[in-house]
């Protein structure tokens, strides 16, 4: 189990480094929400909230929990000097608008240019998109962490998604318990693996073709 | 205690507010997760045995938290929301055909929902437009060069909100992230009640810091606050 949870936050610790101050940054549920734990104090980000906060804060302590004051999945946070607190409308406006400079999503499928199927396995889990939708198709950088096979081992990263997409070649970068993908102009780049692994195992966990990084890197983390 | 005055006779009762409900009529309710919908409204009208409802709201709470106790007790026929995944049983009765779900994308679920408040018929947008399960049945049109899809505005007979203040005309104050869809479901309810923690005089709020101006609210109860354990607590 240690090491799992260890992987979890070597993930969300890589993609702590594709933030930098001053950007707003919303994050989904899972293993995005451990990335503000990977982040220096000294870097400052506004965390956005889907039902209503700009300026999120770490979790309370035990005791400390405000039932009027949680995240989009239900759960109690803070919020930090400078937060404000706005309706839905306007949540979503701040998203549509393309002011959130990087989204950091789970998700159940990626393809190799880019597409995202999170929302929906048709007669077995029916949990909606909420705002992965205006998300993916707005953020300026929309980062997927997520396990590299599933359950079973069948690789996430496909040719073509099986299950129904949320959006359209808008995922910009996947990382994964294994490495780190980019895709750029509807190519997929291995940039950087873990230690753990070697290109010739991510190629067999991967179902579909991608190109590798001249500058490839073994994961600082 | 200060004796508030109803010049406006809009301060009633639970009893009174849920004169207002019955079977298949579509309800439009506030909160996200829970998190801001009226506790004491959800009790009663679940305790009047009302069914058939068509609930209009973000999603369908926890099975024992806000909305979900209605949807989870099998009180509504039909929900459109953004999302049912945090109220399993929401996704058993869709899957039985028992419930059925027309899933909206949260940000263009909120703006129909406030165009509706806004005496609007439909909002464009471009979310959604690469994607089948959002397009179907949909009219799209191209303007200025680019598409989008229509989206139809949403109002509905009941509105039922939850809010931190209130006063007399039933201008309303919200309480941090329970703000949430609370002021768009107040505006496109034909009939809106608010169940507030606490009601003030006229003249109590600050005209600056209120955020739902008092014509959009027909009715406002008193809460008894949430009746319900929080999932952060169950552990």
């Amino acid at each position: 189990m240690a090491s799992e949870l260890d992987i979890r936050n070597l993930m969300a610790k890589r993609a702590a480094r594709e933030i930098v101050g001053g950007m707003v940054v919303n994050l989904g549920i899972g293993i995005p929400s451990l990335v503000p734990n990977h982040l220096p104090e000294t870097t400052k980000v506004m965390f956005h909230a889907e039902n209503g906060i700009l300026g999120m804060g770490p979790s309370p302590g035990s005791g400390l929990e405000d039932g009027n004051l949680c995240n989009a999945g239900g759960y109690p946070v803070t919020i930090v000097p400078g937060a404000s607190y706005c309706d839905s409308v306007t949540a979503f406006g701040m998203i549509r608008r393309g002011r959130i400079d990087v989204s950091i999503l789970g998700s159940l499928q990626v393809s190799r240019q880019g597409d995202l199927a999170n929302w929906i396995i048709p007669g077995k889990k029916v949990p909606g998109m909420g705002g992965a939708m205006d998300l993916a198709s707005k953020a300026k950088k929309l980062i997927v962490l997520m396990s590299h096979t599933d359950k079973k081992g069948n690789p996430k990263i496909l040719e073509q998604c099986t299950l129904p997409l949320t959006a359209t070649r808008c995922v910009d970068m996947i990382i994964t318990d294994k490495a780190v993908f980019e895709i750029k102009n509807c190519e997929l780049v291995l940039m950087e693996y873990f230690s753990t692994t070697s290109v010739s195992r991510i190629t067999a966990q991967t179902a579909c073709r991608f190109s590798v990084s001249e500058d490839l890197k073994v994961i600082e983390v | 205690m200060i004796e508030i005055e109803n010049p406006f006779g809009k301060i009633a009762t639970l009893e009174q507010a849920l004169a207002f409900f019955k079977e298949e009529m579509t309800v439009m309710f506030g909160g996200f997760g829970g998190v801001g919908s009226p506790p004491n409204l959800i009790e009663g009208i679940l305790a009047k045995e009302i069914k058939n409802l068509t609930l209009i709201g973000n999603d369908t709470g926890f099975p024992n938290i806000g909305i979900g106790k209605l949807v989870s007790q099998g009180r509504a026929k039909k929900v459109i929301a953004s999302h049912i995944g945090s109220n399993p049983i929401a996704g058993k009765l869709m899957n039985q055909g028992v419930l059925e779900v027309e899933f909206s994308p949260q940000g263009t679920l909120v703006e129909r929902i406030r165009a509706g408040g806004m005496g609007l018929g439909a909002i464009l947008t471009d979310v959604g437009l690469d994607n089948t399960s959002v397009t179907k049945g949909k009219q799209q049109m191209e303007l200025n060069g680019r598409s989008y899809l229509v989206e139809t505005a949403l109002t509905a007979e009941v509105s039922i909100v939850y809010a931190e203040k209130a006063d007399p005309y039933g201008n309303l104050v919200y309480d941090k992230s329970a703000r949430n869809t609370n002021p768009l479901v107040a505006m496109a309810g034909d009939f809106t009640i608010a169940e507030v923690k606490e009601i003030v005089p006229l003249g109590g709020l600050d005209p600056e810091e209120i955020v739902t101006p008092g014509i959009f609210v027909d009715m406002v109860i008193l809460s008894n606050g949430v009746n319900w354990k929080w999932v952060w607590e169950e552990n």
